[in-house]
């Protein structure tokens, strides 16, 4: 008897324990959303709610509620001013920006520009490890807040001139300056953000205070949701709805029920299993709007057999986008035939020219007289959905070209982008771009300069170099626009990578709500988001 | 017993160690680079790589350096410092959000098997070769041939999205309506095992020397089955349940992802998909630790059930 008395004392506690756990579970209201003044939009779980280390859509779309960006950019995707005044520069080195009077954070603290240095220090300041760290590098000074021990913990480039004003010094011209100030990392933060000078509260994360449209309500509940409400002080353009709940799912497909339910409002990604079935399930609450996202094959090359621009003129010859696009993307992506985004100022159609029209005659022509390798490997990461696109090239390929083609996945894309920084061979590569702030610098800059951040196929032109140089240190945009024209032009006759296709936002809406509308950076926006009555 | 338990105890601190090291250097050792794909698929600055480098000590390379992370990890664990995810949120606070939720879900659908699966499984193991026992056996075949994987957005969209009898997922803070469904999906697999356990038990011991003894004594029938053959028909039920419950509570990953229920599994398959290391190796720490003693408690209720069994 007493060796079972013990087994039961020995059980219990577990059992206690799960059935505390069960009582809670009763009683707690109904889960948010049915109300219908909230808003609910779906979000994955963000990485970081500071701006200057947040650089994934999730959380920059609550950021955009939560701070209003010194410049928004227009239908032609001109940049204007909100927060900001004016902006102006005779030299496009020493930039003066004048804040609105008026705009407050949401603890009552008064916007000043010193609340402007001093996030945009904190973010350059290289042992703070923030995410955008590199949007400052254009600022005189950046280079002495990097490194393990930074020789400074101030940019001197930055200097507050009265409450309102401040200037920003260059390290050398740059003309678009003004327009990559909508970017995230451009936000300011109050001094309640800062425990002391240059160091970040840890609390600020989990409640951050902008000057934003919406306040946070409550704070970050991690893996559920974050709830925002109208700010009632904010001078700019009011919202026309009062509460937002943006909804952290894992999975799209989960939310992609929830909206078929009238139980979430906004999906502003609709899963690719769900492509072909989208447009009848939601009706007109199916929608499509432009995006900056450039799908391109990238070739090593530095490889010799990709190594002649024939040669990949002749595979992209063989390629045909139309019927990619809509065999597998259902139209969900639109071809692309020049290298830089259609959303882009400055844009041209079809600047790739031939290359990039579906001929199959010449291409195997022109393949076997640039004496292109007998079999072609695409690699590609095989957690991103790309297998069938991947699948379908190669097949058009193998018969456009005659030759052997095959597909190869890589698990993640940072296995793919040690093997190509390795020079392993990998044959070409899939790669994707989607901009940071709309000028044609923004692509042309970092994928095909010869310094560029994800130039990882090592293309290199001197003379396309200095063009993008020349246009960024241009004196009027258009002056620019067109040394950025010539430099593409160049890059059509090297063809260092295919263009593939251009993205699209494909979204979609609950019954109750109206007036969805999506920018560039695939973020709802939420001043135009109404309730439908 | 005492000693029996303490005895187990002692292996259960061995198995951790051996468990933590071997989940410690799968994750790591599988990984190409931590810091790009922390970053996805945008370039990684010299300043952001050097600065998760030495939070990370990953510095230290090869072997050496293995060892080096995983007993810094370990000092951490023994002192309830189950360590900080790639994105700097404390795993700790991570668990003890994600939790309760499974643990709600799980015994909902523990409490699905039990119900419908061991009534059903003594009925059918009664009516042998009845309707309903031919009956259950094609439903319980089905239902443990359709995946979770199939089950789950079926049951999804069907029950969910086009009659809306449940809501379609959960989301945060989920009441147990909305927990209901999934539950039951997480359920049914339990269920149909534990209803061809008990039927098989129970059509077992019905033919047993003490039922026929029972009878020619002249028992009810009820009798004889609620009080004889269930309590011995339920050994092996129970021994599946607690193991089964030890497996619900590591959460459900398929499950929990479909109906959006923030729970373990729901983390898990984040860390795994993003390779956030540490989240991983974090949470199977302590899910290891749930299992050892889950199968400890169901050991023990051996001996509550069936006095012939004694444990030295």
């Amino acid at each position: 008897m007493r060796v079972r008395r013990l087994a039961a004392w020995t059980a219990l506690p577990l059992a206690v324990t799960l059935g505390l756990a069960a009582c809670g579970s009763g009683g707690d209201g109904g889960s948010g959303g049915s109300d219908s003044s909230v808003v609910s939009i779906q979000i994955a779980e963000p990485k970081h709610l500071v701006p200057t280390n947040t650089t994934e859509v999730s959380g920059a779309q609550v950021l955009t509620g939560l701070f209003s960006p010194l410049v928004d950019y227009d239908a032609q995707n001109k940049p204007y001013e909100v927060a900001a005044q004016s902006i102006t520069s005779s030299d496009n080195k020493v930039w003066t920006i004048k804040l609105k009077d008026g705009f407050t954070f949401h603890n009552g603290e008064k916007v000043t520009s010193e609340d402007y240095v001093n996030a945009w220090n904190y973010g350059a300041y290289a042992p703070n490890g923030q995410d955008s760290n590199y949007f400052f590098e254009k600022i005189a000074g950046y280079a002495d807040l990097q490194g393990k021990t930074p020789k400074a913990k101030e940019m001197s480039g930055l200097k507050k001139v009265d409450d309102l004003t401040f200037t920003v010094t260059l390290s050398e011209p740059y003309i678009d300056f003004k327009t990559v100030l909508g970017y995230t990392s451009f936000y300011p933060m109050p001094d309640a953000a800062f425990s002391a000078p240059g160091v970040l509260k840890d609390s600020y994360e989990q409640a951050p205070i902008g000057q934003g449209p919406f306040k946070m309500k409550g704070t970050w509940q991690h893996d559920s949701k974050i709830d925002v409400e109208r700010y009632d002080a904010y001078p700019g353009e009011k919202p026309k709805v009062k509460n937002i709940e943006f909804r952290i799912y894992q999975q799209l497909t989960a939310a992609y029920a929830d909206v078929l339910a009238d139980n979430l409002d906004v999906l502003p990604t609709i899963p690719t299993e769900s492509l072909s079935t989208a447009p009848s399930d939601l009706g007109d609450r199916y929608r499509t709007s432009p995006m900056s996202s450039f799908q391109f094959l990238a070739f090593p090359t530095f490889d010799k057999d990709y190594s002649s621009p024939d040669v990949r003129k002749a595979i992209s010859m063989a390629i045909d986008r139309d019927e990619i696009t809509k065999s597998v993307f259902k139209g969900s992506q639109t071809s692309a035939r020049s290298f830089v985004s259609p959303v882009l100022p400055g844009y041209r159609e079809n600047t790739a020219g031939k290359a990039a029209e579906f001929n199959p005659t010449e291409a195997k022509k022109l393949y076997q007289a640039a004496g292109g390798p007998s079999k072609i490997v695409i690699s590609y990461n095989g957690d991103g959905g790309h297998k069938d696109w991947v699948d379908a090239t190669v097949n058009q390929l193998k018969a456009n070209l005659g030759v052997d083609a095959v597909g190869s996945a890589e698990p993640k894309f940072a296995d793919l982008l040690t093997k190509v920084e390795k020079k392993t061979p990998v044959g070409a590569f899939r790669m994707g771009w989607v901009m940071d702030y709309p000028t044609m610098e923004d692509y042309l800059g970092p994928l095909y300069s010869t310094n560029g951040s994800s130039n990882y196929y090592g293309y290199s032109n001197p003379e396309f170099d200095k063009l993008v140089k020349e246009g960024s240190a241009a004196k009027t945009q258009d002056e620019a626009i067109a040394k950025y024209q010539q430099a593409e032009d160049i890059l059509a006759k090297d063809m260092p990578v295919i263009p593939l296709r251009f993205g699209e936002n494909v979204f979609g809406h609950s019954s109750k709500v109206k007036n969805v509308e999506m920018d560039l950076f695939q973020r709802v926006n939420l001043v135009k988001i109404e309730a439908a009555s | 017993m005492f000693r029996y338990i303490l005895r187990r105890l002692l292996q259960m601190v061995l198995a951790f160690f051996g468990t933590t090291l071997i989940v410690y250097a799968l994750t790591f050792a599988g990984q190409g680079d931590p810091i790009q794909a922390l970053a996805g698929e945008r370039p990684v600055t010299p300043a952001q790589r050097a600065y998760l480098t030495e939070k990370y000590n990953l510095d230290q390379t090869g072997v050496g350096g293995f060892f080096y992370r995983y007993f810094d990890y370990v000092k951490d664990l023994l002192q309830g410092n189950l360590g900080e995810s790639l994105t700097g949120r404390s795993i700790g606070d991570i668990l003890q959000q994600a939790w309760p939720v499974t643990v709600r879900l799980a015994l909902i659908a523990l409490a699905v098997a039990i119900i419908f699966g061991v009534t059903a499984g003594v009925l059918a193991g009664i009516r042998r070769a009845s309707i309903f026992d031919n009956s259950t056996l094609v439903l319980t075949l089905l239902v443990l041939g359709i995946p979770t994987i199939v089950l789950a957005p079926l049951a999804q969209y069907f029950l969910g999205v086009k009659w809306q009898l449940f809501p379609p997922t959960a989301g945060s803070d989920p009441t147990f309506y909305a927990l209901l469904l999934p539950g039951i999906v997480l359920g049914s697999l339990s269920l149909a095992t534990a209803l061809r356990l008990t039927r098989a038990s129970v059509a077992e011991n019905l033919r047993a020397d003490y039922v026929r003894t029972a009878r020619s004594k002249g028992l009810v029938k009820r009798r004889i089955v609620v009080v004889h053959v269930l309590r011995n028909s339920l050994i092996p039920v129970v021994t599946f349940l607690g193991v089964e419950l030890g497996n619900l509570m590591s959460g459900a990953i398929i499950t929990e992802g479909v109906f959006n229920i923030p729970g373990v599994g729901f983390n898990l398959f984040r860390g795994i998909r993003t390779e956030d290391g540490p989240l991983v190796v974090g949470i199977v720490s302590v899910l290891v630790v749930v299992y050892l003693v889950s199968n400890l408690v169901v050991d023990v209720l051996y001996a509550v059930l069936d006095p012939r069994i004694r444990y030295e």
